[in-house]
């Protein structure tokens, strides 16, 4: 006797999604508990934890930026492997105000993420055509090349780097800055991501050339999608530049180019809630094994091939179908 | 100086040829994306290295282990990960630059670093060619490269096996009909390449050390050969490495060592951008860009 998996939405979640009328508490709560979990979790984590946990929750934040601005690339069909060079934009610009010319941090920041924005819109501009892989190779090779351009010219402190940023005025700051711009960028992405604005940017990953059939102008909305992604990337940069009082070459590390694309794969890639669950998930599981020196590169060398072969639907797929639909086997009909 | 530098260059176009030739088999004329290949490289140099030391073996045997096994391991790779992503570029991408990266942080977390981890020359000595000294073992690289490289162009153009391995990076669809089964071409690109790999190392090795850092190095010039050569294209290629070899070589004697990598990665990226796929690449132009 032959079965197969039946999958059939939840009563609850047919009740609660297409009505706009709710009728009882437990359909609020169902509602809002996927909402309120992340928002909540990360509001309060910082007032239990202990400063060095409070520092990993930072790089969580800090890693589940990067992560939801390659899922807005990666949705747009620009799958990107140098998500350095955004955070390292980001860093050098916000380092370069701050240091030669004393800018305050309020300041260097949003400078920073606007400035950083344009630049790589405008570095990248010129790849906009080019699709798939070679647009891969193309961010995969800018940040080595800025890299060697740096130690090679002695610009911006060289090898040595710009020391002596001016901290954030607390941990406290440091730490609620990046979670609420977190949070915004997680739920007010989503949210644009499933407007009509998102339906066309996914679009063009889908089919660009029935994209570009229907009128509408890829280029413009490829460039947009690009200035959202590296002005998050490069607020990122800021940010750590500021919290490390320190800017140099590793900022342009593979580092930041591997593990939001590890988070993106780990967590799921569309829903930029999987990018953050997935950023949620490697930092701490890294930081557990930082014990294991060089080995933990390995770890997660393995983790990524296992979850790219095996899970390619990532972590957050699962459970969101776990929470919306039941599922039993049933008997295949003859 | 001009002539010593002229001769250098001529022997690191032929190194960077060397590089670049299992990649272009996998990648460029196959169309499966190998990203562990600076990984595979570095393998096969530290096989042949435990094979001579820890083993004992004679120099010769190990060669031939390390470069049977390399290629094993490159066709178990193809049937266990490969396999399952195939057809999605970036999953293969992601897949394989993962395995390189645990290959070679392996290695680095074994302390497998340092002097005493190179391979003897063939035959220690050097000769002067027109007032400059070149060793022996430097002449054994161009002769292995241009072995090599007549090898590859026999085999992808005169052999059915080569013309199948065209075959499937142009059209897999159409190669599925004239009968070629694109999963046994690719295990075999893939391992091929991985044999290259294994043979360009026990050749070049000899001039300096094994160090796991080389092996993302290896990656970004046999990428760097292979896109400005034009995918699938193995003259492309032989023109591109010594574009690059020259290149790396006059800069690095007249403008600075720092600039070397610069100058590679910069006509990198305006090939990249000018013509995607390749001064000499046919394939794909529709698909690349939009």
């Amino acid at each position: 006797m032959k079965k197969r998996k039946e999958r059939i939405d939840r009563g609850i979640k047919a009740r609660s999604g297409d009505i706009f009328a709710l009728s009882s508490y437990r359909e609020m709560i169902y509602l809002s508990t996927p909402r309120l979990v992340p928002i909540i979790g990360f509001l309060i984590l910082p007032l239990i934890l202990g400063i060095y946990w409070q520092k990993v929750l930072l790089s969580v934040a800090v890693f589940a930026l990067l992560a939801i601005s390659w899922d807005i690339l990666a949705q747009t069909g620009m799958v990107s492997l140098g998500q350095a060079l955004f955070f390292g934009v980001g860093a050098y610009i916000t380092g370069a105000l701050n240091h030669y010319w004393g800018v305050p941090p309020f300041i260097s920041i949003p400078i920073a993420t606007i400035m950083g924005g344009i630049i790589c819109t405008l570095m990248l501009l010129p790849v906009l055509r080019l699709r798939g892989i070679y647009f891969s190779m193309v961010t995969m090779i800018i940040p080595l090349m800025l890299v060697r351009v740096i130690e090679a010219t002695k610009i911006f402190g060289g090898t040595e780097g710009l020391t002596g940023m001016t901290p954030l005025p607390s941990r406290w700051v440091e730490v609620y800055l990046v979670i609420g711009i977190m949070l915004i960028c997680l739920f007010g992405f989503r949210r644009m991501l499933d407007s009509d604005y998102g339906l066309v940017l996914r679009g063009i990953c889908d089919n660009d050339r029935s994209v570009t059939n229907a009128g509408i102008n890829i280029y413009w909305y490829k460039t947009q999608a690009l200035f959202i992604a590296s002005s998050i990337g490069a607020f990122a940069g800021a940010v750590m530049t500021h919290v490390y009082m320190f800017v140099g070459m590793p900022v342009f590390a593979l580092d930041y180019s591997m593990f939001p694309i590890a988070a993106v794969v780990v967590g799921g890639p569309g829903t930029l809630a999987g990018a953050t669950l997935g950023a949620c998930l490697l930092v701490p599981l890294s930081e557990a094994l930082r014990g294991f020196g060089g080995l933990r590169i390995v770890f997660y060398g393995i983790f990524l091939v296992v979850f790219t072969v095996a899970i390619p639907e990532g972590i957050f797929p699962y459970i969101q179908r776990k929470y919306n639909q039941f599922e039993r086997w049933v008997e295949v009909d003859k | 100086m001009l002539t010593g530098t002229i001769i250098y260059a001529l022997i690191n176009s032929v190194i960077l040829c060397l590089i670049a030739m299992g990649f272009n088999l996998t990648f460029g004329i196959s169309g499966v994306a190998n990203f562990a290949y600076g990984a595979f490289y570095i393998l096969s140099a530290y096989t042949t290295w435990i094979m001579i030391n820890s083993f004992h073996l004679p120099y010769f045997l190990s060669v031939i282990f390390s470069i049977i096994f390399t290629m094993v391991l490159g066709a178990l790779m193809y049937q266990v990960v490969l396999k399952r992503v195939r057809g999605q570029a970036i999953s293969e991408v992601i897949a394989t630059f993962a395995i390189g990266l645990s290959i070679l942080e392996l290695f680095r977390y074994l302390g497998f670093v340092g002097f005493e981890y190179n391979l003897p020359p063939f035959i220690d000595a050097s000769i002067v060619i027109m007032g400059t000294y070149v060793d022996v073992q430097r002449i054994i690289i161009v002769i292995a490269g241009i072995i090599l490289i007549m090898a590859l162009w026999f085999f992808t153009h005169n052999t059915s096996l080569g013309l199948a391995f065209r075959g499937i990076a142009q059209d897999e669809r159409t190669a599925l009909t004239f009968g070629i089964d694109s999963d046994k071409i690719a295990t075999l690109a893939v391992s091929i390449g991985a044999g290259f790999a294994a043979i360009a190392a026990t050749v070049i090795i000899p001039l300096g050390t094994i160090s796991p850092s080389d092996g993302y190095d290896i990656l970004m010039k046999a990428l760097a050969v292979c896109i400005i050569g034009g995918l699938g294209s193995t003259g492309g290629v032989i023109f591109a490495s010594f574009l690059i070899g020259f290149a790396e070589r006059f800069t690095d004697t007249f403008i600075g060592s720092h600039w070397t990598m610069i100058v590679s990665l910069a006509a990198l990226l305006i090939v990249l951008i000018v013509k995607p796929s390749g001064l000499f690449g046919k394939q794909k132009e529709l698909e690349e860009r939009i």
